[in-house]
Parts: structure tokens; sequence; C-alpha cells
């Protein structure tokens, strides 16, 4: 709460961060269906960006873009101010892109530390080295003050939701990541276990990552986030400070792509590929 | 100091714990249903207890050790390779006859062909490699279930064998450095060595890993529990070699015949490098990922399709490792070598062990411990009753009984959240 409360409103020009994900016009097609329609997208570092829209509005291939899985058509890509071009998974990972799936895709015969590196291994000559696995293990975890875990020795079957999704979360900021994009982080949690994923997510940007939370709960959102963009039929309809906004505002946003003068302008919004429309008011 | 793992108040961790705990902490973890070996061993002892009160004199005689050791060897090494395709929840089901076509090869190079012994076990284990690189593409480039693709090598490989042992049926294995390998025993002295050095070794390695976690700040396991298990493997080696060592000749004026056989050692060995291989490197922590969950595990980057091939590679050549143990054996390579229960009892054996038929979860010890239960049973029901047809229920009983354990431990450790 504390971190929406201190840093509500997005950055303006002149004082702000500069962004660590900057999407400008990106366009993307499968086949005949044209899901994103130049779409603009920002997240700075120490934020939380909250990426909503109805089913279909284009959020899963917004993100599977920035992780590489289906690169864009077209449209700019800027990482760390820098233009990207992400071909492929492993190359957003390298980046410090780290996105951490609705199924968390954790084995759960491992133990925590094992789920953590897997893949990535550290290796000392021929074999592991656990102590190192172990130790940077407990430290990334204790860094974001979880402390629902009492060993990373136990499996990841012994562990509740809320714990996997802290296993799932802390292996994506094990690797230096800049960019921790959330899918859907509490959709099958209890009360509780969301309360702890969501003071992660706000540790997470505290510790000065970019954060991107999809969620389709606009509590939650509204909870955490320090922006929301707001995806309707493809098209980015308004990316605004979270202070601004309402909850049915929000909701207005998602459904018809618009409330009041924020959002896509009637025409634009039923127009066929025409022009992009700005973010913002 | 993190707070994740010093926390002790909510579920002490093994690690620091003293030995009372470790047991209790033990126990928890068997009543959770993690199970692991211990139905094994406790079958194994009940086993033991069971011939021993029925035919006591002939079954713990030293001679009976050494021939239930010579009669599990095979079974062991097989169930060994298998642990490797049981642990992606695959099966391989042509295994025993890879092992008799490996045998075969041997047969056909070392007494038809004349090579040299060393150049004939590079065949045959040449021969597993490709047999496993076969199944394995099938597998996991074509993706047709190893169910299929192994029963399909099971008929074709029982051709192939046909084929290369040719008209005549059974070829003879002359050559000694084959047959000493199930026929000849280490010295009494090279018996107390391999004990000192598998104990001395073990320790070693514990207190190593003991100082590398304490230079790195991560807690211990507990002097106390570490005593308790140097002794545990002193007592049980040590009495092991001491039996092994008894003089088991009939009539030892004639022949003498003592010592660890020297399959032992060769066991101990595979059992050392792939526990390794499987549990220290990240080819092994791998195959755990790929058979807890294959579409995680590629999503984290790891060539599924890669892990399986070698997996299937590695089955097959333990399993020509196996049919040259059979070529010795019974110095001879026939087109049943490999052949009947052979494999039934190795898949036993692995499962019996505590290897899940569900994969992810097993170890290379479990073959040992299933392969000396499958032993215990065939070596040790003919004492009691000549009656083949009562070895066959009873081996199917204990291997209906492990797969029930199995299951049952498996819903129970979703039931208490450890699955």
């Amino acid at each position: 709460m504390s971190v929406s409360a201190e840093s509500g409103a997005l950055p303006t020009a002149g004082r702000a961060p500069d962004p660590v994900l900057s999407l400008r016009g990106v366009h993307k097609s499968f086949g005949a269906v044209h899901v994103l329609k130049g779409v603009d997208f920002d997240v700075f570092p120490g934020q939380v960006s909250a990426l909503v829209g109805d089913n279909g509005a284009g959020k899963s291939t917004l993100i599977k873009g920035v992780a590489g899985i289906y690169p864009f058509d077209s449209g700019e890509f800027m990482f760390e101010g820098k233009p990207a071009h992400i071909s492929d998974p492993k190359h957003a990972n390298a980046l410090g892109i780290e996105v951490v799936y609705q199924d968390l895709a954790l084995c759960d015969n491992l133990d925590v530390v094992a789920n953590m590196f897997l893949g990535r291994e550290e290796v000392r000559g021929v074999g592991l080295d656990e102590s190192t696995m172990e130790r940077r293990a407990s430290e990334t975890l204790s860094g974001l003050s979880v402390r629902t875990l009492t060993s990373v020795r136990r499996t990841v079957a012994s562990l509740s939701g809320g714990q996997r999704q802290t296993v799932a979360i802390a292996r994506a900021v094990l690797w230096n990541s800049k960019l921790v994009i959330l899918d859907e982080p509490t959709a099958a949690l209890g009360v509780a276990q969301t309360e702890q994923v969501l003071a992660l997510v706000e540790r997470l940007a505290a510790n000065g990552l970019g954060v991107v939370l999809i969620s389709h709960n606009i509590n939650d959102v509204m909870r955490v986030a320090d922006n929301i963009a707001c995806l309707y039929l493809g098209r980015l309809a308004a990316q605004i400070p979270a202070s601004e906004v309402t909850n049915s505002q929000v909701v207005e946003l998602i459904t018809t792509g618009r409330t009041g003068d924020i959002g896509l302008q009637p025409d634009v919004a039923d127009a066929p590929d025409t022009v992009t429309p700005r973010a913002g008011a | 100091m993190s707070t994740i793992v010093e926390n002790p108040l909510e579920e002490q961790t093994e690690e620091g714990a003293g030995l009372g705990q470790s047991i209790r902490n033990y126990w928890e973890r068997v009543r959770g249903g993690e199970l692991g070996s211990l139905p094994a061993v406790a079958g194994l002892l009940v086993l033991i207890v069971v011939f021993t009160a029925l035919e006591g004199d002939t079954f713990l005689s030293a001679f009976n050790f050494a021939n239930l050791i010579n009669q599990s060897a095979m079974i062991i090494v097989l169930a060994m390779g298998l642990v490797f395709v049981l642990l992606l929840g695959e099966i391989d089901l042509s295994a025993g006859f890879a092992a008799g076509t490996a045998a075969a090869v041997l047969g056909v190079t070392l007494t038809q062909r004349s090579w040299p012994w060393y150049l004939a076990l590079a065949a045959t284990l040449l021969t597993g490699v490709v047999i496993g690189f076969l199944i394995g593409i099938l597998v996991s480039r074509l993706g047709i279930p190893s169910f299929v693709v192994t029963l399909a090598a099971f008929l074709a490989l029982q051709g192939l064998m046909l084929l290369v042992i040719g008209e005549g049926g059974t070829i003879p294995i002359r050559n000694d450095s084959i047959l000493k390998i199930m026929n000849a025993n280490m010295s009494p002295l090279a018996g107390w060595i391999l004990f000192a050095i598998v104990v001395g070794g073990w320790a070693v390695l514990s207190l190593m890993k003991r100082r590398s976690r304490h230079a790195s700040g991560l807690p211990t396991e507990n002097m106390s529990v570490f005593l308790a298990k140097l002794i545990a493997l002193g007592v049980i080696m040590g009495a092991a070699v001491y039996i092994l060592n008894q003089e088991r000749s009939r009539n030892p004026a004639v022949t003498s015949i003592q010592g660890v056989p020297y399959v032992v050692p060769l066991i101990l060995i595979l059992v050392v490098c792939l526990t390794y291989l499987l549990s220290r490197t990240s080819f092994g922590r791998h195959v755990y990922a790929v058979g807890g969950n294959a579409e995680a595990s590629r999503r984290a980057g790891i060539n599924v399709a890669n892990i399986k091939l070698i997996c299937f590679i590695a089955c097959s050549t333990m399993a020509a490792v196996a049919g040259i143990l059979f070529a010795s054996r019974d110095n001879s390579v026939s087109p049943s070598t490999g052949g009947s229960t052979t494999l039934l009892y190795a898949v036993g054996a692995a499962v019996i062990g505590g290897t899940s038929l569900f994969g992810g979860r097993g170890r290379i010890i479990d073959a040992v411990i299933g392969g000396l239960v499958v032993g215990v049973i065939a070596n040790g029901l003919p004492l009691v009753t000549q009656e083949s047809g009562i070895a066959f229920i009873v081996t199917g009983l204990v291997l209906l009984i492990a797969a029930s354990v199995d299951a049952l431990s498996r819903r129970r450790a979703q039931a208490t959240g450890r699955a």
C-alpha cells in the first residue's frame, strides 16, 4: 500500500526515471487475425504497472512478445533506453526479462532451491554447486522478506499455493532481472495468501524492478499498481496513474475502451486499423 | 543469515538437528507418504527372517549368501538402467532382450571371431548404446509412446538375437577375463581393503560436504547423525565382507572358495558413479525435472528430447552390462539369455526398491535394494518348496504389494500436501 501511495503518479517528463521497457506502435498478427494494433506501453523501474483488459484484448500476446515467445511484427521496442529485438525467450532472459506464468511451471518433485535454479544450475567442475545455490536462494528469499518458507530444501509439492507463487517469483528475481512480468499471480489463491503475494509484488517494485502485473481482479490492481494500462480490442485504451482513476472507471475502460474523456474516442475505437491513439488523456 | 532456514519453530529442518530429532523428522516424512526404500528394506528383513525360520541352515550359509549375490547381480544392473527410464515416467520393455542381444554380440565376437576380450566388451557395450539410441530417437523425436516402441523392440531384438547367435543355439564363453566377473572372488585381504575404501570414502566425502556447507554459512548435519550413519554402514558392510570371506567350498581340501565376488565391486562402482550422475550433476537434476514436470522443464530451457534420448541410451547400455554378467555366469550365450522373467523381475526390483512408475521419484540404490528382495525370493523359495509355480505367485504378490505401497503413499502424500 505504501508504495502506491508514495509514488502513485506516472512520472512526467523531466523528473521521471527512464522507462525500463518502452513499446511504441507495436503490431502483431496471427495469420488474418490482427491481435495488437499499434500498442504503446511503458514500464518504469520501481513501479508496478498493471496490465488489464477483457479476455481477447491482447494482454497475453503483448507479454509473449516482450518475453520473446511470439516476437512482434513491427513497432519500436526499447529496453533500458536501447532498441532491442527479442527473438526468443533465452534472449529475453539474458536482457533481464522474466515472466512468471499463471501455472508457475514448477517441478513438484524437486525442492525449492532446485526449482529456483532449474535449467541454470550453478556448476563447479562437473558437479552441482549445491552450497552456492542454497545460499543464493536463501539470500534472494530473505531479500524479498519472505518468512513463510521454513526450509529451502522442502519439495515444492509440500508447499501451499501462496508459497509456490513466492518460489516462482523469487526464481524470476534471482537473475538480476530488471523487468518481472506476473501473469495472474493471485488467481488461485485464498485471501491471506493473496495478501502475501501482493505484498511481495510491492517489495519487488520497492527493490527497484519494473513490475508488470496482469490481473482480472480490479481490487488487487488498485491495491498495488502505480499505473494502469488498459487494453481494449488490441489497442491501448489508456495508461494512467492509478491514483487518477476509480474502480468503476477502470471497469468502464476494460469493457468499453473509454471513460469520460479518458481512453479511445468512439470513432477510433470502432474504426479499422487507422491511427494509433495516444495513451492517457 | 536468512530467517528461512533457521526458523526452528514451525518445522525443524533436518540440517542441524540431533539424532533423535532426525529420526523424528524421518518418521514424519514417512507418515506423510515419503516412504523411500523403507518398505523394501522392511520386506527384505521379513523375507530373511521367514527363510531363516524355515530353512535357516541352508539359507544363512556363506555359500548361499555368495550365491544370492550372483543371482541378483544381473537383475540389479538391469534395474539400475531402468531407473533412468522410469524416472522420466517412461518404460523400457526391451531391456531384457537388449541384454540378450548384447550378450550374443559378446559371444560371437569373443568365441567365433576370436576378438580380444576388451574389443569384444567394447562391441557389446556399443550394441547397448545403439539399441538405446534407436529407441530414444523414436520416443523423443517422433513422440511414439515408449510402451509401444519398446514392445516392438522386445520382439525385434528377440529375433535379432536368434539371427546373431545363428544355428546351433548356444555359444560357449571361454575367455577367462569375462568368466572371472561372476565366477571369481577377491582375496580376503582385498575384501577388507574394499571395505576400507567404501566406508572411508563415504566418511571423507561426507566430511568434505560438511566443510563446504560450513564455509558457505549453511547449516550442517549434526555430528551424531553422521556418526550413526557411519556406524550403520560399517556394520552392514563389515558383516557382508566377513561372511563372504568365510570358506564356502564343500570340499576345502580340493578347491578353496572364499572372498568377495568380483561382481560386488563392479556393482558398487556403478552405484557410486550413477548416483553421482543423477544426484550431483545438472544432467541428473534435469532427469528428475523432466519426470516431474516436462512442460516446466521445457520452459526452463531444458532440452527435454535430449534428456529422454540419453536416458534410453543409459538404460540399454546398462542392459548390455547385464548381458555381460549373464554370459559370464552361464559360461555361454543362448537364445533364452535375458528372456523369460528377466525384464519383469528388473522392473519389479526398481519399483519394489521405491522408484515410482509415475516418474520423478527414484534412486539408483533402489535398484540394489529391490534387486536383493527379488533375489532373496528367487534364492530362498526353492529351499522351501520345489514348486516353481509358488515362486512366480510369491514374486507377483511382492510386486503387487510394492506397487500398492507406491500408489498408497502417493495418495497419502497428496492428503498431507506432500505429493
